[in-house]
């Protein structure tokens, strides 16, 4: 499980930029901010630790009592998007309820974060798009009717029956992905955006949870790889 | 699509170089920027635009030249910090935006006529 800090953003787009060097980038452009502490989770009270995370504000109308109470109780606005982050105790104790946080404050350029999101839906797909079947291929050899389907599901009376798990087609996307190990391009405090080197799960203007790097040490900071 | 996000078209801007104006069917220098091991040394590409594709920083324009017999195209993003310098030599007069067509003649054939945009144009341009 993934126990490193992390914010919570919406995915704004893709474009590129140019480094220093004259090289061009590929990024995502995510917008982290504000992001709020709206609440905390203990051991002793919930039996885990985690640090609830609020983004962008939400009309009043559009909250329930019980929400309501619930922000109240932080000293917070209603918020749009929360989400919890398990992190350690220690971690969790780093912060405080009502803060808001800064990108800064939690990547550093060039660190490896997972980034996680619901990805596009795709609605009942086919096993070409969805599994990359290469389909009949051909037209010759009598093939007709034939040209997207997968053809062969399994063998006949051993084992007698289909294997679980076999590729067909089905509901495709519109699940949560995380991609993991992508590198933190450019941090800019001033618009709360943090661009992410290559692509992200999601459509534009969906919500992704930015973490640090589950697979690298010391959540995937440049410093302590070099240490 | 991407550029009607404020938050990204700012991102964009931000990296737009001030460049002549320039079309496909003008003769070009390019002084690029070329790193070999530690050394950096500037090389010139002079050719014909050919195409310019893309809008914002993801602009890129391809230029042609024959080289030895060999036609050679070299496609640049516009908005590199690696262009040193982009000079405009001479305006050739062509009636579309994409000259493919060159590709396939050599020679006499492959020259165009010089644009009605004359040379007090050109210092202009290079000066500006």
């Amino acid at each position: 499980m993934n126990t490193h800090p992390g914010l919570i953003g919406k995915k704004l787009g893709n474009t590129q930029i140019f480094l220093e060097d004259g090289d061009v980038l590929r990024v995502t452009v995510v917008r982290v901010g504000p992001c709020t502490v709206v609440g905390k989770r203990t051991l002793e009270a919930d039996g885990y630790s985690a640090l609830i995370l609020g983004l962008d504000d939400k009309r009043e109308k559009l909250v329930n009592k019980a929400q309501k109470g619930f922000f109240e109780k932080a000293g917070v606005s209603p918020k749009r998007l929360v989400r919890e982050l398990r992190l350690a105790e220690a971690d969790v104790a780093k912060y405080e309820v009502g803060q808001t946080l800064k990108p800064s404050e939690v990547f550093e350029e060039g660190q490896f974060v997972d980034v996680s999101g619901k990805t596009k839906g795709r609605g009942f797909t086919g096993v070409m798009k969805r599994w990359n079947f290469s389909g009949a291929g051909t037209d010759g050899h009598g093939t007709h009717e034939y040209k997207r389907h997968g053809g062969s599901i399994g063998s006949n009376m051993t084992p007698g029956r289909v294997l679980k798990n076999v590729k067909m087609a089905g509901q495709y996307g519109n699940e949560n992905v995380t991609i993991q190990n992508l590198k933190v391009a450019r941090i800019m405090d001033d618009e709360q955006l943090v661009l992410i080197e290559g692509a992200v799960p999601g459509s534009r203007n969906g919500y992704v949870t930015v973490r640090g790097a589950t697979k690298k040490k010391n959540a995937g900071r440049p410093a302590a790889a070099a240490s | 699509m991407s550029g009607v996000v404020p938050a990204i078209a700012a991102i964009e801007s931000a990296q737009l170089r001030q460049l002549p104006d320039f079309r496909p069917g003008d003769q070009v220098e390019v002084h690029y920027r070329i790193r070999e091991g530690e050394k950096e040394r500037i090389q010139v590409f002079k050719g014909v635009v050919i195409r310019r594709k893309g809008g914002g920083n993801r602009e890129t324009f391809t230029v042609r030249k024959v080289s030895y017999g060999v036609g050679v195209e070299r496609i640049f993003p516009a908005h590199s910090p690696k262009i040193e310098r982009l000079e405009v030599v001479r305006r050739g007069h062509v009636r579309r935006a994409k000259l493919y067509y060159l590709r396939n003649l050599r020679g006499k054939k492959a020259r165009l006529r010089q644009s009605q945009r004359g040379e007090t144009d050109i210092k202009k341009i290079n000066a500006g």
